[in-house]
């Protein structure tokens, strides 16, 4: 599947090569439906619902940093009588939430570098080196798939603790890019794999060493799936929870689902804050969605199929 | 001659590329992956609160105490729930939802994108939003109670509601990734075969029943495998609605890690759990293989 990706442009994805071949339109159209126009409305009805279902807390939420607390009380679904900026402005001038996204960021960027880095590296390795242990080895990391963080993570509190790495960005970070290198490694892996071997060995011949091969024929073709695999990392790093909270105790290194966690302590009741909050701290995530959609769902779904 | 020559050119260039390339990965993995496991194994020997070395040699109380604690059936209970939930309420509607939109027509890659949409939110945020949703005071449902002229109730903050609340929030957040699976399983489809089952007088819900379904068995096998895998690691979403409360009757079994044992610095307790854990995560993956993908 992730073979597929760098052929479709916009939202085309794998899909589009089954959906493609002739089959006229207007008989297809007839198929979904059913025939039927009660076929029809009952679809787009269960269709409006489910997408209600969907939509409606996320407007909500977005239009309750625009009410204040009275309003919200009263008229909690309706766009607001009065519209107060001042949630979304004082949040947006405070120092606070920018250090927040500064330090989510910096915690996800650095975990997608390391990751793309090193599991590209060994999945270099493993698709082009036959060497003894190389199947070994790569079960070895394989293993990475079958638990996740949580099942050790007083053991990663304690040694993270006893490398002097605790309270700092490094301490979060290590953890989650060794937690994603099975995965990263896979998916790498079998794309290196694909690529054609008579490039590797007209390079050879040629008296192009691995290293440069890796440098400038390999990584160069595979851009694709280091979107895809650094989409991956990032997303869940972005949004990732217990491993910061586990490993960080200072306001000041918080990254934004720790950060948004303490606010709301703060401001326990101030749901029209608390609600502009969210929505200033989902927008990054909604915008990257808007633009990388493609890598996206199809990182996210084909990773884990892979799995 | 060429061939051989070729071989140890092959094989010259090998040594510094392996040298240099795997033991990043390797080092990382096995420091913050493979030993922290190992160690878990063995903290969860001692009664030790993370000071000093462990010393405390206790044997297997911690699994006893572990096995003894309410919270701990409750956490199972939850996570029993989630999954069943997830087969009998997410699965069906993830696979009706993609079968209606695997098709292209007006609006149907847009509401792929908009019923993927909560997949991508962090856990966090989407904890937070229900627990506006679900506030007596300012929250949607206590509005829509109170059109009805009813008292709102508060659904989290009740023992027998709030792992009802917590499940509606996942479903909510994970369909929408399961129809994505779906959907790419219905269009690497055969469609001749589909084709075929129409020529020959099937109709709508014969071809979905007879054709269709059966070819998306290995995908079901899989969303169920996520399902299960998902539920286990089910924490940040708790975190905001409740964390595993009241009276952990929403814990969930990384939840009721976190809160008895990380909170409180319970390390040989709390590793204890983590060791139950990895054993149920690590049979259900082997079991995955063994019986769902000796087919394929």
């Amino acid at each position: 599947m992730s073979r597929a990706l760098p052929a479709g442009p916009g939202m085309a994805r794998p899909a589009e090569r089954a959906a493609a071949p002739a089959a006229p339109a207007k008989r297809r159209a007839r198929d979904i439906d059913g025939g039927s126009p009660f076929a029809t409305l009952y679809k787009w009805l269960f269709l409006l619902l489910v997408a209600g279902f969907v939509v409606v807390p996320l407007i909500a939420t977005v239009l309750g940093g625009f009410k204040s607390l009275g309003e919200l009380r009263t008229n909690p679904f309706g766009l607001p009588h009065v519209w107060e900026w001042s949630n979304y402005g004082d949040i947006l001038f405070s120092a606070r939430y920018w250090q927040l996204i500064a330090n989510s960021l910096i915690i996800s960027s650095l975990t997608v570098l390391l990751v793309l880095v090193t599991a590209s590296m060994a999945a270099f390795v493993f698709a082009h080196i036959k060497f003894w242990g190389n199947r070994m080895l790569l079960n070895y990391l394989t293993m990475g798939l079958l638990f996740p963080a949580s099942t050790a993570i007083l053991p990663l509190f304690i040694r993270v603790r006893d490398f002097g790495l605790l309270d700092t960005y490094l301490g979060v970070v290590l953890p989650q890019v060794a937690f994603s290198l099975a995965m990263s490694v896979l998916l790498l892996r079998r794309f290196f794999k694909d690529l054609p071997e008579e490039l590797l060995e007209a390079a050879l011949v040629d008296g192009c060493s691995y290293l440069n091969f890796f440098r400038y024929v390999t990584l160069p073709l595979s851009r694709p799936i280091l979107a895809t695999v650094g989409t991956i990392a990032f997303v869940h790093s972005w949004n990732g929870y217990l491993l910061p909270l586990v490993m960080l105790n200072s306001d000041a290194m918080y990254p934004w689902p720790l950060g948004i966690m303490v606010y709301q302590g703060e401001y326990s009741a101030e749901w029209s804050l608390i609600l502009a909050f969210i929505t200033l701290t989902i927008l990054p995530t909604l915008l990257m969605f808007l633009l990388a959609q493609k890598h996206i769902v199809a990182g996210l779904t084909a990773g884990a199929v892979k799995g | 001659m060429v061939a051989t020559a070729l071989r140890s050119r092959r094989t010259d260039g090998q040594l510094p590329a392996l040298l240099l390339f795997l033991p990043p990965a390797l080092l990382l993995f096995t420091i913050f992956v493979v030993m922290p496991v190992g160690e878990a194994a063995w903290y969860s020997l001692f009664n030790w609160n993370g000071f000093g070395r462990p010393t405390n040699w206790i044997g297997l109380r911690n699994y006893f105490s572990v096995f003894e604690t309410r919270a701990f059936g409750l956490a199972l209970r939850n996570n029993g729930l989630i999954i069943v939930v997830s087969l009998l309420v997410q699965l069906p509607l993830a696979l009706t939802l993609a079968i209606m939109l695997a098709e292209k027509f007006r609006g149907s890659v847009f509401l792929r994108m908009l019923f993927f949409m909560p997949y991508v939110l962090a856990e966090i945020a989407t904890g937070l939003i229900f627990s506006f949703v679900y506030d007596g005071d300012y929250g949607l449902l206590a509005a829509i109670y109170r059109a009805f002229g009813a008292e709102a109730p508060h659904l989290l903050a009740s023992a027998d509601t709030s792992m009802a609340a917590v499940l509606v929030v996942v479903v909510w957040k994970y369909f929408g990734f399961h129809m994505m699976l779906f959907i790419a399983a219905l269009q690497g489809m055969d469609r001749n075969l589909i084709e075929a089952a129409r020529i020959d007088g099937a109709t709508r819900v014969q071809q979905l029943r007879f054709v269709v379904i059966p070819l998306l068995y290995p995908t079901i096998r899989l969303s169920v495998f996520f399902a299960v895998v998902g539920s286990l690691q089910l924490f940040d979403l708790v975190m905001p609605l409740t964390r595993g409360g009241p009276a952990d009757s929403s814990q969930t079994m990384v939840s009721f890690l976190y809160t008895h044992g990380v909170m409180r610095m319970r390390v040989g307790y709390g590793s204890a759990i983590g060791v139950i854990l990895f054993v149920i995560c690590v049979t259900v993956a082997f079991t995955y293989k063994r019986w769902f993908m000796r087919d394929e």
